[in-house]
């Protein structure tokens, strides 16, 4: 081989090294994440089939139309528990957003961050996030459900505990959206005269809707799979009734299924299965909205 | 620093052995910058601007003047506060936390920094393009509109959109589809129509922060014709980095720099403010002539 063929081959042999050494390494990480993957889909499935196996011979109408019995477990269901659901985590909705969106407005467009109250209100947002869910139950336990308000265990009282858990969550992921919208936007808007007000409603709002859609939908759905809060706040009892209003008292499909799952007998096991799975088919009905939400929505700019 | 008058600007009734007799030689100077009747005076002015960001002083003791219905260019290198003094002119800067003015900044003689002085108001008479086009993710009828919308300036509001789409010149490009989402037009059509949205709040003065410099040379040259054309309705005030643009365009030039201060902090400074004619062929300072030869920045 002489001095030009050198010259001529070593740039192409750079492009063809040995490439034994990497590709094991590489092999070897892959195997090692699905081996991760596999076990925690391994465990998944299992519980899901466990669930499907022992309930699906109580999927049938009286689920979802019949009132918990303890004397017919056989033929009783969990209408009293869906609707209080959609009760509590609807006032619950109406409790959190406004006021979380709202309060993530402020922060976010008005809040002057280098005012103390305005960086201690920030830091207890991002705490409040992470405080136990029970805690929630007790606070309104104590300030709610007792003296002052004194509302006793009723509905209210549930949707307040839960709109008290998920407002931080809210606040966080609107924020994240308002933040989302480019400078360009907001300066756009205010160049041509428009003020913060009109920015905010005008621009701001629109362009992060999907986001705190996304957001609110996954908090609320987070709601829905609460027991233990509301376990402090009086869902506690063993409802037969539709619960008929904001101070009725109530109990909700994870409180029910607690319950159930206290009962001795053979028959309330299947029910309890059937409830399981009817809470896992709204809560994955939930969070594939907030998907579609977010994969049809989510613009990129 | 040279501080001109109003009288000693540009104009055809300027006599004969002054600069402008001479021009053309080595820049097209003032080309596209039409003939017009003298210059009513000053729309905007600045005196003793001094703006801060936090402590830091970014932009020191600048005195302009810009001339009704004229276009007046700022230059400088990077960092040397052009846009911080533009963005005085309509106090974007409040919208900078921890931004701070001192000094004057007068709007046909009144400060607009003064008490009382509403900075809507003020943004509703001085508008401004953006170095990026920003369109709003609306339709291209609905970004037009918006300004006259928020202002509430609602009346004849379909007649307000053809009028400054036209004063943008892109009426004809986008009159069969202004219910299409802006985002769906090239670069340069969207800084016009960032324009056109600018235009129609019927401002008085029209700020510009490096309008060209994300378009390609065609779509640079229909904006510069433009400013041609809206210079006779508007009072404009450009930031470019491209010193043929400048002297393409403008009537008066301010040559802005960032000086090291005592402690060592680059503050900007406004070097040179004269005709844009007197900057490119005879700058009076050394700084302002390296820069515009290229040797500096
Ligand atoms: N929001 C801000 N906060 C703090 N400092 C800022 C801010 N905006 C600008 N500055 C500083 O002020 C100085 C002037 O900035 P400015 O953006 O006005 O320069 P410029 O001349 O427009 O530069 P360019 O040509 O790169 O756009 C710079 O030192 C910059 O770092
Ligand atoms: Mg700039």
């Amino acid at each position: 081989m002489t001095a030009t063929d050198t010259a001529r081959t070593t740039p192409a042999r750079a492009l063809t090294p040995d490439r034994r050494r990497r590709d094991v390494a590489s092999t070897v990480f892959v195997s090692v994440l699905w081996a991760c993957l596999l076990v925690a889909a391994l465990f998944l499935f299992y519980v899901l089939i466990t669930i499907v196996v022992s309930g699906v011979s109580r999927l049938d109408a009286n689920l979802i139309t019949q009132a918990p019995s303890t004397i017919r477990p056989a033929t009783a269901g969990v209408q009293p528990a869906i609707v209080g659901t959609l009760l509590v985590v609807g006032v619950t909705a109406l409790i959190a957003l406004p006021l979380g969106i709202a309060a993530a407005i402020y922060l976010e467009e008005y809040a002057d961050p280098r005012r103390w109250f305005n960086r201690a209100i920030e830091l207890n947002v991002q705490n409040l996030a992470a405080v136990p869910s029970i805690i929630f139950g007790i606070l309104v336990l104590a300030f709610v459900v007792r003296a002052p308000l004194n509302f006793g265990a009723v509905a209210l009282s549930g949707s307040i505990a839960l709109a008290l858990l998920i407002l931080p969550v809210v606040i966080i992921a609107t924020r994240e959206s308002l933040r989302a919208v480019p400078r360009e936007i907001r300066d756009g808007s205010l160049a041509v005269g428009a003020t913060r007000w009109q920015t905010v409603w005008r621009q701001l709002l629109p362009a992060a809707v999907p986001g705190i859609a996304t957001g609110s939908i996954l908090a609320l759905s987070r709601a829905v799979g609460e027991a233990a809060p509301l376990i402090l706040v009086g869902a506690t009892t063993f409802i037969t009734f539709t619960p008929d209003g904001l101070f009725s008292r109530y109990t909700v499909m994870p409180v029910q299924i607690f319950n159930f799952a206290l009962q001795s007998r053979e028959a309330f096991i299947p029910l309890t299965y059937a409830a399981i799975l009817l809470l896992i088919v709204i809560l994955l009905a939930l969070n594939g909205t907030a998907i579609v939400l977010r994969n049809r929505f989510a613009r990129r700019w | 620093m040279v501080n001109p008058g109003k009288d000693q600007h540009m104009s055809p009734t300027s006599p004969p052995g002054t600069a402008q007799d001479t021009a053309g030689i080595h820049l097209a100077v003032g080309d596209r910058a039409p003939e017009q009747p003298r210059s009513a005076g000053a729309a905007m002015a600045t005196e003793n601007l001094h703006v801060y960001y936090g402590d830091f002083l970014a932009v020191r003791d600048v005195d302009l003047q810009f001339d009704d219905r004229r276009i007046t260019a700022l230059i400088g290198p990077s960092g040397c506060g052009k846009s911080t003094v533009l963005r005085c002119l309509n106090r974007m800067n409040d919208l900078v936390p921890g931004a701070r003015v001192e000094g004057r900044v007068t709007y046909h003689g009144t400060d607009i920094y003064g008490p009382g002085v509403d900075e809507i108001e003020v943004r509703r008479r001085i508008g401004m393009v953006f170095q990026k086009p920003n369109p709003f993710p609306k339709s291209i009828y609905d970004n037009v509109a918006y300004g006259p919308r928020v202002t509430g300036a609602k009346d004849h509001l379909d007649d307000t959109v053809e009028q400054a789409l036209r004063g943008a010149a892109l009426w004809d490009e986008v009159k069969d589809k202004l219910k299409q989402n802006a985002y769906g037009l090239s670069g340069g059509q969207q800084q016009r129509l960032c324009i056109a949205r600018a235009i129609a709040t019927r401002p008085d003065v029209l700020l510009m922060d490096e309008p060209c410099s994300a378009l390609d040379p065609i779509a640079t040259s229909k904006i510069e014709d433009l400013m041609g054309e809206l210079v006779q309705d508007f009072t404009i005030v450009i930031v470019t980095h491209n010193m043929q643009q400048a002297a393409r365009v403008s009537h008066s030039t301010a040559f802005f720099t960032a000086q090291p201060d005592e402690h060592g902090d680059r503050v900007g400074t406004l070097v040179e403010f004269d005709r844009t004619l007197k900057i490119f062929e005879d700058p009076a300072d050394k700084r302002t002539e390296d820069y515009i030869s290229g040797k500096f920045g």
